[in-house]
């Protein structure tokens, strides 16, 4: 055993690439609405100089696709399952929440508590968390936005809510321009904003929530190598989470995965798991 | 997906070559473990210091060599034109669906840098007729990769020369272009463009707008016929 490392949600497809997911120790999904979203006219994605922009805006199958047709087809992968889910109140997340529950072939719930490309819900992420809690029994997971003046806050009064682990960090909101016309290079303006860039943001939240809270941290924003991933498990991270590098490298699964033991053989650690949290101390 | 594995189909390549045409850069690889598959599939390749890869079509496939024409728009495309012999490059690919050769009087029809997959399509059917436009003659020297193509010059376009009975249309170029001949050749096969991240279904981002619809260009297409 190792440090176990994940896909961000919305940065793979299983079932379209799934011997790039086959790696994985859990595969999460596309953050999954109640109602079957088009999602954001094009374009969607721009390069910048340190990272990218995405405005997909959920696209996606919909709860009741997601139950008739996405989860038994990954369940023939034999991959173990975490759902993101995404609502625009708290019913919409405690209602997808409940009908997960009696899903077995789903290990854990992450709840997107932060897409910067839709309406955000009104209530707040600790409210969302305590409906879904009173709805599932299964792990939750609260993912956070970096763009908070306090993240460790947010992260106590979440865990104070009912979730029992967080995935730090989402997207910030971000804006590209044409230079040739100096109009946004996305067809809704701005966007997520991941890669590289994200790096140092996802190590600063990270290391803040673990000081904050004690519970399992998926971490994620920037991770390219082994060396990244060792330093997301330094700050606080439990689970490393790979997104905008599987687009770049469909291989970065087990590259990764190779790089950080030799990253922590390197430095005399036999298990990069107990290096976790030493940048706190 | 079709096809092999896509790990399978991914692998670091060296630069075997490259040349300036007109304001296009060929560059050249060495297939390595790489097959060309059918023209109209893209290949990603990743520009040294960028974030993403850019898709590019294939445009020769030769023994134990690829050839892409590279039209340097932005800092990725620039990057890839830089490039140097013995230099190396990943690669993933063959990805998508190209266009379906099996017509019976096909024509090439290309704008621009949609020249691109037409010269591995022209070898693959034998030296079929084709039409390509250019915005200047500088362009139109990439028109020399396509053997016996008509060539029209901004502001002539290519729906100029399509006439009453241009027989089975493969049509790549600007997306002007494309819905200006699928108005005259409603079941002409077209190849579109948009952004990409990964190339092979993970990011949702190169969705293309087509009658109303939104269609992920990388499993849908990037060859896109009417029904």
């Amino acid at each position: 055993m190792t440090v176990p490392i994940v896909n961000a949600s919305g940065c793979l497809d299983a079932l379209t690439a799934p011997d790039v997911a086959a790696p994985l120790d859990a595969f999460v999904t596309k953050t999954i609405t109640p109602e079957p979203r088009e999602g954001s006219p094009p374009v969607r994605i721009a390069e910048t100089e340190f990272g990218m922009l995405n405005s997909i805006g959920l696209q996606g199958p919909g709860l009741e696709g997601l139950l008739a047709q996405t989860l038994p087809a990954l369940a023939l992968q034999g991959l173990r399952v975490w759902v993101s889910v995404g609502g625009f109140s708290v019913g919409d997340y405690a209602g997808i929440c409940e009908r997960l529950e009696e899903r077995a072939d789903v290990e854990l719930i992450e709840l997107n508590l932060s897409c910067p490309n839709v309406e955000e819900a009104p209530e707040s992420s600790a409210q969302i968390v305590a409906g879904c809690r009173a709805r599932t029994t299964k792990p939750l997971y609260a993912k956070l936005s970096p763009a908070t003046w306090d993240i460790g806050e947010s992260a106590k009064a979440v865990v104070a809510a009912g979730a029992d682990g967080l995935s730090l960090v989402n997207t910030m909101r971000g804006m590209a321009l044409e230079p040739a016309t100096l109009r946004p290079k996305l067809g809704r303006g701005s966007g997520g904003y991941s890669g590289p860039a994200l790096k140092p943001i996802a190590l600063a939240c990270v290391s803040a929530c673990a000081r904050a809270v004690d519970v399992p941290i998926v971490g994620m924003g920037g991770v390219r190598t082994g060396l990244d991933a060792l330093e997301l498990v330094a700050a606080g991270a439990s689970v490393v989470s790979l997104g905008t590098i599987l687009f770049a490298d469909p291989g970065a699964p087990t590259r990764v995965r190779r790089e950080l033991q030799e990253e922590a053989t390197r430095r005399g650690i036999a298990d990069p798991r107990t290096v976790r949290g030493i940048a706190n101390s | 997906m079709t096809g092999a594995a896509l790990l399978d189909r991914s692998a670091t390549l060296r630069v075997s070559g490259t040349e300036p045409i007109g304001p296009y850069t060929l560059l050249r690889v060495a297939s390595g473990p790489i097959a060309a598959g059918v023209p109209g599939q893209f290949f990603m390749l990743h520009p040294p210091g960028r974030v993403l890869p850019r898709p590019m079509s294939l445009c020769l496939a030769e023994a134990g060599e690829l050839g892409f024409l590279i039209d340097p728009i932005g800092p990725g495309t620039r990057a890839l034109c830089e490039l140097e012999v013995g230099e190396s490059l990943h690669v993933l690919g063959p990805l998508g669906k190209g266009f379906d050769l099996t017509v019976a009087r096909p024509l090439l029809v290309g704008g621009g840098i949609g020249v691109a997959p037409f010269p591995y399509a022209s070898q693959a059917l034998g030296g079929p007729p084709a039409i390509l436009g250019f915005r200047s003659a500088h362009h139109a020297e990439a028109a020399a990769l396509v053997p016996g193509a008509e060539v029209v010059i901004e502001p002539t376009f290519v729906t100029a020369l399509l006439g009453d009975d241009p027989g089975d249309v493969l049509a790549c170029g600007p997306a002007p272009m494309l819905e200006a001949v699928r108005r005259l050749v409603p079941q002409a096969q077209l190849a579109w463009e948009a952004p990409m991240a990964c190339g092979y279904g993970a990011c949702y981002g190169c969705v293309v707008e087509v009658d109303g619809r939104l269609q992920r260009l990388c499993i849908a297409g990037p060859v896109l016929q009417a029904a």
